[in-house]
């Protein structure tokens, strides 16, 4: 078996699954956020039950709107806060204690190899970066999930995608991951599992992994999964002292098909509007102007992105026409990188830096577009109307070509603007 | 369980952000989302589907975020069902959670037109284009999926099997 197989098989407490099989799994962790969890919230008081299933699974992040944006995101954070008291839920992030749910999942331990983890935000699918099922449900089934701690799943075919190569200056695990969207376009994984394997995937640290399976929902897929080696067992152990039971694909695995992808080449990629796989060469795209820039998100907000982007900016300024937002996604992210003087850099530079939060990666607050105005963007979707107005235009880039263009104003090769200077 | 309609038609990779913008998902009023329903592609869609109708898309049907908004809003805007080629996954789960009638039928994007009347046989999968004639097959839905949709969604499907164990 592979090990989504694998994993689904245990939760199941079954010897074997195979593809297209329906399994009814045993939750191991459920997350909910501010947006999606009043009404989960609403729909587990109808069902009738008193009490969550485990409240020591549950894990509710606030982070699409925070702080309060208005009246009416402020009652939803009632709504969830009330919840959490009175299901006694410890693990419950509000305001100024998390960040970005799925960074708070990893940093603080509730992400453990071989587990089954329910989320009601699509790109649950994240921790498939330390060997986790991980998959994105909608509310009303969530709250099915706090009553029960079950949930069915059909047991997805696997393509497998097979990385070498080693990244040239200045291209990251971004690229490499638009380039796989690209490849296998918005639908070429709907309803299948991802497993990301290779060299590269070897070489590549956590961080950068965590942006590879973020995605994977880009492709339409259930899960997207790194099978787990020393790096995420010594993330994970020094996070959590829960036991975990890691697995990994058997020698003799199978997969419906097999992707072979060489990033040797590979330059800075550029996702153009208004579709995740319409993706091209940063040189193909270079020069078309941008209003806004956005590094952030539960794609690239963590410290090696604000790393990646203060190491472009620093002692230079961005260009007059350029707004540049940052936001570090965990407060941990946020006080690391002041600590190490990245905020200070980036601020030097022009950027305006929020607190951790989803920011105007769905529109929500905090960087909304107007009409005709372009934003490129570390974020993960630049579907029509996604950072506000449906006639503005996102751009998806790595935090380098994001630096690098906020500098220009214009969508900008970052290995350019670091040798020219 | 039958569902019929005029038909409106949708492309490629309909995402949930023009099915229901971000902003609106503060609402918790299924009414109020109505009111926003495929507001990112046209924002008259709330008018036009206000008498029942049914969509066709193409491929993946309601790809990207998690939000059960999106087939809500759909549903209370007067959508009996959406035909397509293929679906997101998430999508597809919350539609039948909220008790959307939702089935993946092959070639309908080419063989049904703007304005047609469809009728469906949601049992069978039998879809009719009253208007040209074509009859098309949709695959039909497990039994687990049918009970969910006659009981109204999965809420009501709990209750009532939580009520029948007791």
């Amino acid at each position: 078996m592979n090990i989504i197989e694998k994993i689904l098989a245990n939760s199941a407490v079954k010897p074997e699954v195979t593809p297209g099989e329906i399994v009814e799994a045993n939750i191991d962790v459920a997350m909910t956020h501010d947006l999606t969890g009043p009404l989960a919230i609403k729909s587990f008081h109808q069902i009738g039950t008193k009490k969550v299933w485990d409240n020591n699974k549950v894990v509710i992040v606030l982070d699409h709107l925070v702080p309060a944006s208005s009246v009416i995101s402020a009652g939803l954070h009632k709504i969830v806060r009330n919840f959490a008291q009175e299901q006694n839920i410890k693990n419950f992030y509000d305001v100024g204690r998390g960040g970005v749910c799925h960074q708070v999942m990893s940093e603080r331990g509730h992400v453990r190899p071989g587990e089954v983890i329910v989320g009601s935000d699509s790109h649950t699918c994240t921790y498939g970066a330390f060997g986790a099922f991980a998959t994105g449900i909608g509310s009303t089934e969530m709250a099915a999930v706090f009553a029960t701690g079950k949930l069915w799943f059909r047991v997805p075919e696997v393509i497998k995608v097979d990385v070498s190569g080693k990244f040239q200056k200045l291209v990251s695990s971004k690229d490499l991951t638009l380039k796989i969207v690209g490849t296998i376009g918005a639908d070429g994984a709907i309803y299948k599992g991802l497993v990301f394997s290779g060299s590269t995937i070897q070489d590549m640290t956590v961080d950068s992994r965590m942006v590879l399976t973020n995605m994977a929902v880009e492709m339409g897929a259930k899960v997207g999964i790194i099978e787990p080696d020393q790096k995420t067992l010594d993330y994970v152990k020094a996070r959590t002292s829960i036991p975990f039971n890691s697995v990994n694909s058997d020698p003799d695995a199978t997969y419906e098909k097999v992707v072979n992808i060489d990033i040797s080449d590979l330059e800075p990629q550029v996702a153009v509007p208004h579709s995740v796989d319409n993706v091209k060469s940063v040189s193909e795209v270079e020069d078309i102007e941008i209003n806004q820039g956005f590094i952030g998100s539960c794609t690239n907000g963590r410290l090696e992105d604000l790393r990646e982007a203060a190491k472009i900016l620093k002692g230079k300024k961005i260009a007059k026409s350029v707004r540049l937002i940052v936001i570090p996604a965990s407060q941990e992210i946020y006080l690391m990188a002041i600590n190490e003087g990245l905020i200070n850099l980036l601020m030097d530079a022009g950027a305006t830096i929020s607190n951790p939060n989803c920011g105007p990666c769905l529109g929500g607050h905090m960087g909304i577009m107007a009409d005709g105005e372009a934003c490129i963007s570390t974020s993960n979707r630049n579907f029509i109307g996604r950072m506000g107005s449906t006639k503005s235009y996102v751009y998806l880039a790595s935090p380098a070509t994001v630096a690098a263009s906020a500098m220009t104003g214009k969508i900008t090769d970052p290995r350019r603007k670091m040798d020219r200077e | 369980m039958t569902i019929s309609g005029k038909v409106i038609k949708f492309g490629n990779n309909i995402d949930t952000d023009v099915i229901l913008p971000g902003p609106y998902l503060v609402h918790t009023d299924p009414n109020e989302l109505a009111k926003h329903a495929m507001e990112g592609l046209d924002p008259k869609f709330p008018e036009k589907a206000a008498k029942g109708v049914i969509v066709v898309g193409n491929k993946n049907f309601g790809c990207g975020s998690s939000r059960e908004q999106a087939p809500i809003a759909l549903k209370f805007s007067g959508v009996k069902g959406v035909l397509a080629e293929s679906f997101a996954r998430i999508f597809y789960r919350n539609a039948i959670t909220i008790g959307l009638p939702v089935l993946v039928c092959t070639g309908i994007s080419e063989k049904v037109n703007e304005g047609d009347i469809l009728v469906v046989d949601l049992q069978s999968g039998n879809v009719e284009d009253i208007t040209n004639g074509n009859v098309l097959q949709a695959t039909k839905l497990p039994k687990f999926i049918m009970e969910i949709l006659d009981d109204g969604g999965l809420i009501s499907h709990l209750k009532r099997r939580f009520e029948t164990n007791e």
